[in-house]
């Protein structure tokens, strides 16, 4: 099972809290939008990032980020 | 490999009167899920809406969802240049809704409904819709209206704008049941492929891309009009009939599709021939750019379109898309700026894959054709001239 990151693009508001506390997983774009730093769609979320993860799921005021397992 | 480029197995329909489409067509066989699946899989047919997902594999999601499903037929026809859908539920309205029988039968559906989009009269489809259990939603809509979790939530009441897509409308849809939504014109190739079978089927188009499909063709031509042709029929002899004048190159795919230039017409209407050129063959559109059209400025003008149909939900879509057709302008307009290309590939780059549908993906993938099958055309714009407003006699003179 892999973690995985996404983005419900319907709620971001591109408030930026999730850059902020993965920064080596997202940063933001022109427009203060989340952006994978490696080009995933859902970017993979490494075992030692896991809490940090967890921590940005929690702290999105618009609720927009979700955690889950992937088959790949 | 058969690649006969003109076939008639959906166009020669028989308009609402049921037994005229009987004597065509023959009855409508009584098929449980394994036999149907058996001859869509093996039919290899795909879907004909835009993303070209092997059917099969979308109805064996929704019948192992568990609970009774919904199947919708998806006639909303977004798509401004794409004309196929309302011309098939013209002409053969009985075929298509034998697809969604068919369909809704095998999988003990609770809901099968064939939702039409406003440009489309909904009447025969009403007519031919007589004696069968089965809905008719004329709905509202434009170019994103028929992505299907906006098509879901129009159904269910609720505003006709994407959702986000991590929970599939195959495990929950419509009602919340597990949904199967499928272009029109699938549900008509479904509907042939339960009368007579997956080698039938095969009988016309690739080994890889079998069977046929509906294109509009559009722009300059003579005769603009929906026509059918096996798939892997090569561009050019799909668009003969319709007598391009003077074309420089043909979008494939429509708004979020892709160039061919009018160089490469002998290129065959299949996923992987298009592969080279980013393109696919979509929901069949082909709009033929002549020579006195600036694809710059064409292409800015289908982007400020495009910027204009966002559901205004994703950031990316609404602040991207608008910044993509103001660069566009301006090229297309003559400022010599060397560095709006690259601009506008980066934001092109920077958009895809970041929204809840496919909107900036494919208004993205256009955009990014466009600089590069007209990259000639791009660099005389930034030396200040267009090559579509001057003619071969009279030189750079404008």
């Amino acid at each position: 099972m892999t973690a995985r990151l996404h983005v419900d693009w319907t709620r971001c508001d591109g408030h930026g809290a999730c850059a902020e506390l993965l920064p080596h997983l997202l940063t933001v774009d022109d427009f203060g939008f989340p952006v994978s730093r490696s080009g995933e769609k859902d970017p993979r979320v490494a075992r030692r990032d896991r809490e940090a993860a967890r921590h940005a799921v929690r702290n999105c005021p618009l609720m927009a980020l979700r955690l889950y397992d992937a088959a790949s | 490999v058969s690649s006969q480029t003109s076939v008639r197995r959906l166009l020669d329909g028989t308009g609402t009167d049921r037994h005229a489409h009987l004597d065509r067509y023959g009855p409508l066989p009584h098929l449980s899920l394994e036999p149907l699946l058996a001859a869509v899989e093996a039919g290899g047919l795909t879907g004909r809406g835009g993303a070209g997902f092997p059917t099969a594999t979308k109805v064996r999601a929704v019948a192992s969802a568990g609970r009774r499903p919904v199947v919708v037929g998806n006639a909303m026809e977004g798509e401004p240049l794409s004309h196929k859908d309302a011309v098939l539920l013209a002409r053969n309205p009985h075929l298509v809704l034998d697809g969604l029988e068919v369909l809704a039968r095998a999988l003990h559906v609770k809901r099968a409904v064939l939702a039409v989009g406003p440009d489309i009269d909904p009447s025969p489809s009403r007519a031919a819709a007589r004696h069968r259990t089965l809905e008719i939603a004329h709905l509202d809509g434009g170019f994103v209206a028929g992505q299907e979790t906006a098509l879901v939530n129009q159904l269910d009441g609720r505003r006709a704008v994407p959702r986000d897509p991590f929970t599939r409308v195959t495990e929950a849809g419509v009602d919340g049941r597990p949904t199967l939504v499928l272009n029109a014109e699938t549900c008509a190739q479904v509907a042939l492929l339960a009368r007579y079978g997956a080698d039938w089927f095969r009988s016309a188009g690739t080994t890889d891309d079998p069977g046929t499909s509906l294109f509009t063709v559009t722009g300059s031509v003579r005769h603009p009009g929906v026509v059918e042709a096996a798939r892997g029929s090569r561009l050019g002899e799909v668009l003969a009939g319709s007598q391009p004048v003077d074309p420089v190159a043909v979008l494939v795919g429509g708004y979020h599709g892709a160039w061919v230039p009018a160089a490469d017409l002998d290129v065959r209407m299949t996923r992987s021939a298009l592969t080279a050129y980013r393109a696919a063959v979509g929901a069949g559109v082909l709009h033929v750019l002549g020579e006195s059209t600036c694809p710059i400025g064409y292409a800015a003008e289908v982007a400020d379109y495009l910027a204009g149909e966002s559901a205004r939900q994703c950031g990316p879509c609404l602040n991207g898309l608008p910044h993509l057709a103001r660069n566009l302008h301006r090229l297309a307009s003559g400022a010599r700026d060397p560095l709006l290309p690259g601009e506008i590939e980066r934001m092109s780059a920077l958009v895809s894959g970041r929204g809840a549908c496919a909107h900036p993906d494919g208004t993205a993938r256009f955009v990014a054709s466009t600089l590069d099958v007209f990259r000639d055309h791009v660099a005389a714009h930034l030396e200040g001239w267009c090559p579509s407003r001057v003619r071969p006699a009279s030189g750079r003179a404008s």
